[in-house]
């Protein structure tokens, strides 16, 4: 059944089909062994919890383990992450986490933002439901902020 | 105005004449009829309450308890009379008994800050129970902390329902006070609470009762409780948000030390010292919410016009057809009592595959209104090994057809999701 015809109305918006894919079949979610940088996000408002592990090497992001519980955009988000990541300079990451930050909150993210985000831009339906953008950033703010940490190091 | 009678007409219960009081029934959500059914966090306000509020501004508004001229008088009885509405409402001994305060939290909050805070001691104990709001779990823990006095929980079985076989060791000659909910916000369970004050008192303890999801929806009655302190919120009762009520016994409220202080909360006050009014404008410092309060005794007119028993009879009805159409389902668990006859009207359920907010989200598309989360029960809610659930909460106004738009809403909700 469809979207409209069950009175679902913008409900394809908030889950492309991209989305319900990810959220179906989670990438990257094998434990790394010996992580460099290993957290727990979660969100106090719905309980939704990720367990984040990377790998940097040479200053870029050679393996990545994402896993936890949560609904279809945090699960799809934290999956999407995870596949942009694996290969990326912690610079390229920051710069992405940044762009998907300001995709959430309807702000302007340039054609070479869109270029490496790809997929990731469904991720832009959040927009129309605002109480469940938070859903789609958890993962992608832990990381940040991790990684910025593990940096500092 | 209508506030100037205390005894309470009747009426026929008649879900249809009461959806017609109830003007935010008529509109849409998502271009659907609006299917109200979060009336544990809050429940919606007929025009007789609206109506109280706009009278009191229009006609009556004026500070209480000071003026000599007409207004001020017209808005001090009409505020004390709806203090009596209420302390008839629940069968108080005294209408001064029945504290003003902001909801259920803050009459919590002040019961911490003033009767535990003057009689628990270090090696004391409190002792609440697993399945309380984080409202009746905070106050004490951080009263356990600060006092090096000791907070204990009473368990319940899969089903939610308390062990009081158990109780009687955990309950000992350390507990002042022993703190529960009526009902549970998230299992439906409704608590012994007369059992649990026998305990209590067996052992020189005082009962709190958090009772903000029981005043709304059954008859209460103080002292058929047995209760010490019992608090609720007027908003969970067609109430207006912004106030709630600390009932507690005269001889414990008249020993407690004040809560906040100020003007009308003193008798005397010179550049030295000052002492303290009578009850309860001891626990009323400052202009208090007075319209609200007159509000508030507009709705419980409105209750007591359709009696609890029916209000609690209409509900559990309701609750007992929800929880066989919601289990027919077969992929939908419910949490707390499975016997309807156990429970109120708050049913939290998970469903084998869809996350609480992805449903809360879908049902919202369809005109739907549920709570999604962890209801402000995290350790309880955990304990089910689940981060969130969701939950469905009916009052006067609910249908058995609303209750079928929800199950017809998870369905189309599945198909959606396994396109």
């Amino acid at each position: 059944m469809t979207g409209g015809m069950s009175g679902l109305g913008d409900m394809d918006e908030l889950y492309e089909a991209i989305i319900l894919d990810h959220y179906r079949s989670p990438r990257n979610t094998a434990t790394v062994e010996e992580p460099d940088i290993d957290l727990e996000v979660n969100n106090p408002f719905c309980g939704d919890e990720f367990h984040i592990q990377l790998k940097v090497d040479d200053d870029s992001v050679s393996q990545v383990g994402i896993t936890g519980r949560g609904c279809a955009i945090s699960q799809a988000s934290a999956s999407l992450l995870a596949e942009l990541v694996k290969g990326k300079s912690a610079s390229e990451v920051e710069s992405a986490v940044d762009a998907v930050r300001r995709l959430l909150k309807g702000e302007e993210i340039t054609h070479a933002e869109a270029d490496i985000l790809g997929d990731i831009e469904a991720l832009g339906g959040v927009r129309k439901f605002p109480v469940r953008i938070k859903c789609a950033l958890l993962s992608w703010v832990g990381l940040g902020d991790a990684l910025q940490d593990h940096l500092a190091k | 105005m209508s506030d100037s009678t205390s005894t309470a007409r009747s009426r026929v219960f008649d879900v249809d004449a009461i959806r017609a009081d109830f003007p935010i029934l008529k509109r849409k959500v998502n271009g659907q009829d609006l299917v109200y059914l979060d009336n544990a966090a809050s429940s919606q306000k007929p025009s007789h309450v609206i109506q109280s509020l706009v009278d009191y501004y229009e006609q009556t508004n004026s500070n209480v308890h000071r003026g000599v001229h007409t207004l001020s008088i017209e808005a001090t009885d009409a505020y004390e009379m709806a203090r009596t509405k209420v302390a008839t409402f629940i069968n108080a001994p005294r209408s001064e008994e029945v504290i003003w305060t902001r909801n259920t939290s803050e009459s919590l909050n002040l019961v911490a800050a003033t009767w535990a805070e003057a009689n628990v001691a270090e090696g004391d104990n409190i002792v609440i129970t697993a399945m309380e709001h984080h409202s009746n779990i905070v106050p004490w823990q951080q009263l356990a902390f600060k006092k090096g006095a000791e907070l204990r929980y009473l368990s319940h079985n899969d089903d939610g329902v308390i062990d009081l076989a158990g109780a009687g060791s955990v309950i000992d000659s350390r507990t002042k006070l022993v703190s529960a909910t009526h009902m549970s916000n998230v299992l439906g369970t409704i608590n012994p609470i007369a059992e649990l004050a026998a305990m209590a008192h067996e052992v020189g303890a005082v009962i709190l009762v958090d009772a903000a999801q029981s005043v709304p929806h059954m008859p209460v009655d103080v002292q058929a409780l047995d209760a010490d302190f019992l608090c609720f919120s007027a908003h969970k009762m067609l109430g207006p948000t912004g106030i709630g009520v600390l009932w507690g016994r005269y001889e414990l409220l008249d020993a407690m030390p004040p809560y906040m202080f100020g003007g009308d909360m003193i008798l005397e006050v010179t550049y030295e010292d000052a002492n303290w009014n009578d009850l309860p404008y001891k626990f009323e410092a400052g202009t208090p919410n007075i319209a609200d309060a007159i509000a508030t005794g507009a709705a419980v007119d409105y209750l007591s016009e359709l009696g609890m028993d029916n209000v609690w009879k209409h509900e559990q009805e309701l609750t007992a057809y929800a929880m066989e159409q919601i289990l027919s389902m077969g992929n939908v668990k419910v949490l707390g009592p499975q016997d309807p006859a156990l429970r109120g009207g708050v049913i939290s359920f998970i469903h084998d595959t869809i996350h609480p907010h992805d449903l809360g989200t879908a049902l919202d598309q369809q005109g739907i209104a549920i709570r999604t989360g962890h209801h402000c029960a995290m350790p309880l809610v955990r304990s089910f090994d689940v981060v969130a659930a969701a939950r469905a909460s009916f009052y006067i106004y609910n249908t058995k057809s609303e209750v079928d738009a929800l199950v017809n809403g998870i369905s189309e909700t599945e198909g959606y999701f396994s396109r």
